[in-house]
């Protein structure tokens, strides 16, 4: 226990545990509408071209937590013109644009100097020690924006996400509602990429969900229970990560699908339990 | 077993028609699918569309909805917002959701973010919704996941979402199709009273029999075109109906 408490004292450990908070929230509160959507993947698609932002970044010196949004946020929109206008097979589209985001940044760094691919791994899979003091403060704006738009807008989230043609037909404004979804995704793929990594966003957005939705009958208890279960699995893992001295990243996503087959399993054995994915 | 007395919509202020087509050409993407439309829905007046699969009836419905092109004409609403049952056979999705969580969307029409935290609005949505879930017979299912309810309750939760909008006007989309004996009984007498207290109603159906006794007239789409049909008897006066 004191060992525990002792991380608490390293700056770096502080800063990675609010971040991997942060991100624990966040992941699960926008992913509940993704996956509601049908788009689980989305989230490793955008972290696919937040890779272009972040080489972009390391090439031109700005921050690359600046540049990942850019890029993300730029794919995230694209996404949604090709998922509404409908005229090429969908999944081809979302297909051309995430591989031209990695292709894009892997060339993108060829060209950056010596030493600049240890720094793209940092983003790939995740770094606890690199997580710096600003990178904290921007994360938290972000969260704090996704948060009060996700908690303003819930119900009409909830509307487009489960049946957006009814919404449409009602009168709601689901252009505006699924840009902002969108937009919201891709903060969420930012605000992830320095805790799980890019190639690894899209599991701390659906995983926890996929736990929640095995225990809760209502959108509302989903959200907070994968809340919860992002939160524990996120710091937990961190924390796991520095005394196993493996990559946080993937920790923090086993420990996330360990609660997700507790909770399989739990429903399974529960009498009269929830039909999922219908 | 039907509801008694379900609530039913607060007659429209004037008898002016809620919905009307001018001249109207109707399809997607430039392309006409349904031509020189003319249509009126009036307060109290339930309306059949019956056709062979393919003819239209779901473009009629969809421009009705403003989710289809008007190439030309006019079609026109005269009431700012609308109940739409969609022809789907479940509310199940990924995530679970309650059957309140679902009828209270029907609710969204009327207020915007900001308005949606005053207490007075909660309070009309909360009623809205039981309300409207007492009106289709599933009151005490409101706090179950949709996806715990059979196919044809699930056809009432959708019917109980456009009756949260508490509009005059209700676009129908096949409501009774594939659902049994029971769940169509509720659903015909649900329409039946929201007829009788002066709502407009646009019912696409193959299957006029389903809502004896709801429906004041009928129109047959083919050919693109939308023509009156014949007498019905399953079909009733709009006058007599009240």
């Amino acid at each position: 226990m004191n060992d525990l408490l002792a991380l608490w004292d390293y700056d770096f450990m502080r800063r990675a545990l609010l971040a991997a908070a942060l991100v624990g929230v966040a992941a699960p509160l926008v992913g509940a509408f993704v996956v509601q959507r049908g788009l689980s993947l989305i989230g490793d698609g955008l972290g696919h071209v937040a890779l272009t932002g972040v080489a972009a970044g390391v090439l031109t010196g700005a921050a690359p937590v600046w540049t990942a949004l850019v890029a993300a946020v730029a794919a995230a929109l694209a996404v949604e013109v090709v998922r509404t206008r409908g005229r090429t097979s969908g999944d081809v589209a979302l297909a051309v644009i995430f591989y031209g985001g990695i292709a894009g940044g892997v060339v993108l760094l060829s060209a950056a100097p010596p030493g600049s691919s240890a720094d793209l791994e940092s983003y790939l899979f995740g770094a606890l020690t690199t997580t710096s003091a600003a990178d904290v403060r921007t994360f938290g704006v972000l969260a704090l924006v996704l948060l009060v738009t996700v908690v303003l807008l819930r119900p009409w989230f909830f509307a487009v996400s489960s049946d957006e043609e009814h919404a449409r037909a009602v009168g709601l404004p689901t252009r505006a509602l699924t840009t902002t979804l969108a937009v919201l995704t891709a903060v969420t793929v930012v605000l992830s990429m320095r805790t799980v990594g890019l190639l690894l966003v899209s599991a701390l957005m659906v995983v926890p969900v996929a736990a929640a939705q095995r225990t809760c009958s209502s959108f509302a208890a989903v959200q907070v229970a994968a809340c919860a279960v992002g939160l524990f699995a996120s710091t937990g893992g961190v924390v796991a990560s520095y005394q196993l001295g493996t990559p946080p990243g993937g920790t923090i996503v086993l420990l996330a699908l360990g609660i997700f087959a507790v909770a399989g399993l739990g429903a399974a054995l529960r009498p009269g339990r929830i039909p999922a994915g219908r | 077993m039907p509801p008694e007395n379900p609530r039913v919509l607060p007659p429209p202020p004037a008898s002016a028609p809620l919905l009307q087509f001018r001249d109207a050409d109707l399809g997607y993407d430039r392309r006409p699918v349904l031509r020189s439309v003319d249509l009126a829905v009036a307060p109290g007046e339930c309306l059949a569309v019956t056709g062979p699969n393919g003819a239209g009836k779901t473009t009629l419905l969809r421009a009705a909805l403003g989710l289809a092109d008007v190439l030309a004409g006019e079609v026109h609403r005269a009431t700012p917002r609308w109940g739409y049952v969609p022809q789907r056979h479940s509310v199940a999705a990924a995530v679970p959701a309650t059957v309140a969580e679902v009828v209270a969307v029907g609710r969204l029409p009327l207020a915007g973010p900001w308005r949606r935290w005053a207490p007075s609005v909660r309070r009309a949505d909360r009623a809205a919704v039981a309300a409207a879930l007492e009106a289709v017979g599933l009151a005490d299912r409101a706090g179950d996941a949709v996806a715990r309810l059979s196919g044809g309750q699930q056809r009432r939760v959708l019917l109980a979402r456009a009756l949260a909008t508490e509009s005059p006007l209700l676009l129908l989309d096949e409501p009774t199709a594939g659902v049994d004996a029971l769940n169509q009984q509720v659903i015909a007498t649900v329409l039946r009273h929201l007829r009788d207290g002066g709502a407009g109603l646009v019912v696409i159906t193959h299957d006029v029999e389903a809502l004896a006794g709801v429906c004041t007239r009928r129109v047959e789409v083919g050919d693109g075109l939308v023509r009156p049909a014949p007498a019905h008897p399953d079909l009733v006066p709009a006058g007599v109906a009240r």
